[in-house]
């Protein structure tokens, strides 16, 4: 290999060693600068830069060691190889060198073969150093590129993820700040109703490819949380549009959480995610909420399965999600932190607050370091008076409020099946601007209404099934089967608004097909509703005005009356 | 005879290096040479007279001056050695000698390479 030839500084106090060393690198093709002891060195390094120094240890004014040092420091990161001639023998004096900075010697007499070798083999090493330097200055520039373009789109995605209530008093989150890139993504808003939805979602894969299906996600999940979707609908549409837009080999885990402080009760669906935990705080005993599904993204409409599990909740009551970095954080010897290391922790631990300290001081110990894409989300039941979600921003001027109509609807088995009503009708009556301050109450009374009618009426469901967990269970796993083989049936809803002395009325009958019940003996129970059965009856008794039922049960009707607007 | 002076391969060795040089390299040997004696004779400690000798040491062994190399190597030990009365004085006295014989050897050396290429230039 041809080499370039370099400049190269000889320092030599012996004007002869000077000249005959000069001779002999000049024929070698290379520069040649030379100094007569170690301050002109250092100078002549300083304003020429040479790139490899043949340096005399012994020299007068300024040795050849301080020269070193001085030109090592004035080269920095640069490799400027520094090969002492000596004819030093003591190996003190050698380590010397090596300690001043020196690379190499040479022996007096000087040999040519030898000089040439080394100079080549310096020179090998110098471009070696060199382009190490330009690599990491490339990748340290890259780098810096990545970081950029994860901070923008971190700030455009936290203006939609954090649109939702995540700083609500019942939630209490643990994430890395950069956790969208590692796939993590953790939603949270109200419903209409006032309940809860909250996701904790795994994208598979790192980085940016991981972060990109997060945003359609979070804009279904916010979108339809709003307009009143329940979570069938809502996890059917975020697979639909993940499964759309997502290369095969991408998907998203994910567990959607339903949690009702009116109804104490949790409806949960995971496709994928490792279980999550429902702590009943009264027995200490903890549901593991496993993972029934496919995560989003990966099934075609046809086949995907919306099914969720409903649990009873007390207030206090915690559902505690996890993300996989907790179970699979690796220990020195490629050991997983597995599941029963995690509920040895739950098991330990004594103050639930603490539980995310302690489970991150758990992985710490086992890996013996933080990792940084772990997530946890541990979401409470509170009293549905603690909670008061957000109001809802409308963007009309309300010139054209609708204020004197009436429609009805009627919904038959194969639309009962799969559509969900609710949302479409809320957004209709909330076309009238004088309903929308008890939006959160209309919904709930709405919803009441028509699951009544759909449960009790249509498919003849116990309520009183629901009177322990065990039962409570069951009457959903009924409800699921009743559904699946429903032929016929109906549900009508009759809307009416009508104006009344400058504010209005709203008039809703729901009415089904089903065997109807006692409403005397219904109606004499007292107005609270702590049991688990029989909470919607008196939901409604609370919320709504004139509630009254007639046809044996089968038709319900109920009022809302607004002031008028200022 | 000149052999326990003088290295000349290393001489010839020198001079293919050199080239057009080489009187020049062999003049400013001896001006050096003469430098560092009197640097040594004037070494007021054991330290600046161990450093001269062994940079001249150096020298000299470039040079293909081999017992001079010898010498001053000698003088180097004795001066690290602090063996200052009787060592250093003889050695010195040495050196003093040998550089006189060397001397108008290398002076020759560099008449007949001046010569040789007086002689090359006419043609």
């Amino acid at each position: 290999m041809q080499l370039e030839p370099l400049t190269i500084l000889i320092a030599e106090d012996s004007a002869a060693d000077r000249m005959l060393l000069s001779s002999i690198v000049r024929r070698q093709g290379h520069e040649v600068l030379t100094a007569a002891n170690g301050a002109e060195a250092v100078e002549a390094f300083r304003q020429q830069r040479p790139q490899l120094v043949l340096m005399d240890a012994m020299m007068p004014v300024m040795d050849g060691f301080e020269a070193a040092r001085q030109i090592k420091a004035l080269a920095g990161e640069t490799l400027v190889p520094i090969i002492f001639l000596t004819s030093l023998t003591e190996s003190e004096a050698l380590a010397r060198c090596l300690e001043a900075g020196g690379d190499d010697f040479l022996a007096k007499p000087y040999n040519q073969v030898i000089l040439a070798a080394k100079i080549k083999a310096m020179d090998r090493l110098r471009r070696l150093q060199a382009t190490v330097l330009k690599q990491r200055d490339q990748i340290a520039r890259h780098h810096d590129y990545l970081l950029n373009e994860q901070r923008v789109a971190k700030a455009v995605f936290d203006k939609v993820a954090h649109s939702g209530c995540l700083n609500a008093p019942n939630i209490r989150y643990l994430q890395s700040p950069y956790a969208l890139f590692n796939g993590d993504l953790l939603l949270a808003a109200f419903t209409p109703a006032g309940d809860m939805h909250v996701l904790l979602g795994d994208f598979t894969g790192h980085g940016l490819p991981a972060a990109v299906g997060a945003m359609p996600l979070a804009e279904v999940f916010y979108g339809m949380t709003a307009k009143g979707y329940g979570l069938s609908e809502t996890l059917r549409e975020m697979n639909a549009k993940l499964k759309r837009i997502l290369p095969v080999d991408m998907f998203c885990c994910a567990t959607l959480l339903c949690l009702s402080f009116q109804r104490r009760s949790v409806e949960v669906w995971n496709g994928g995610m490792p279980d999550g935990y429902l702590h009943n705080i009264a027995s200490g005993e903890r549901t593991p909420l496993t993972a029934r599904h496919l995560p989003l993204g990966v099934l075609n409409p046809q086949t995907f399965d919306d099914r969720t599990e409903v649990f009873p909740m007390a207030v206090g009551d915690r559902v505690f999600l996890l993300s996989d970095g907790v179970i699979d954080t690796c220990d020195a010897k490629e050991q997983l932190f597995g599941v029963e290391r995690l509920q040895q922790v739950f098991a330990a631990n004594r103050q639930p607050d603490q539980l995310f300290e302690e489970i991150e001081q758990a992985l710490q110990d086992f890996r013996g370091e933080a990792r940084d894409d772990v997530s946890m989300v541990e979401v409470s039941l509170l009293e549905a008076a603690q909670l008061i979600p957000p109001p809802l921003v409308y963007s009309d001027s309300g010139q054209s409020c609708p204020l004197d109509w009436s429609v009805n609807f009627e919904f038959r088995a194969a639309t009962l099946k799969r559509f969900n009503p609710l949302p479409y009708l809320l957004q209709l009556l909330l076309e009238v601007h004088g309903l929308r301050a008890q939006s959160g109450a209309l919904y709930s009374v709405l919803a009441e209404l028509y699951s009544n009618a759909l449960e009790h009426g249509v498919l003849g469901l116990d309520s009183s099934l629901k009177r322990d967990a065990s039962g409570f269970t069951r009457y959903y796993q009924q409800r699921n089967a009743r559904l699946d083989e429903l032929q016929d049936g109906y549900v009508r809803v009759h809307l009416q608004v009508a104006p009344k002395d400058g504010g209005g009325c709203l008039t809703i009958r729901v009415e089904d097909s089903g065997k109807g019940f006692d409403v005397e003996r219904v109606m004499a129970r007292p107005v609270d509703g702590i049991r688990l059965s029989g909470r919607g009856v008196s939901l409604i008794r609370q919320l709504s005005r004139n509630a009254s039922w007639s046809d044996e049960g089968r038709s319900a009707r109920v009022e809302f009356f607004w002031e008028a607007l200022a | 005879m000149a052999d326990t002076h003088l290295d000349r391969d290393v001489l010839s060795a020198l001079q293919e290096v050199m080239e057009d040089e080489y009187p020049m390299l062999l003049g400013t040997f001896l001006a050096d040479s003469e430098e560092r004696l009197s640097k040594l004779h004037s070494a007021g400690d054991a330290e600046t007279l161990g450093a001269t000798a062994h940079s001249f040491k150096g020298s000299c062994s470039n040079m293909g001056a081999v017992r001079l190399a010898k010498l001053c190597h000698d003088l180097e030990q004795c001066a690290m050695q602090k063996n200052f009365l009787e060592g250093i004085e003889k050695l010195v006295g040495e050196i003093d000698g040998e550089f006189a014989i060397i001397r108008p050897l290398y002076e020759a050396e560099r008449q007949r390479s001046l010569a040789d290429s007086a002689a090359v230039r006419r043609f």
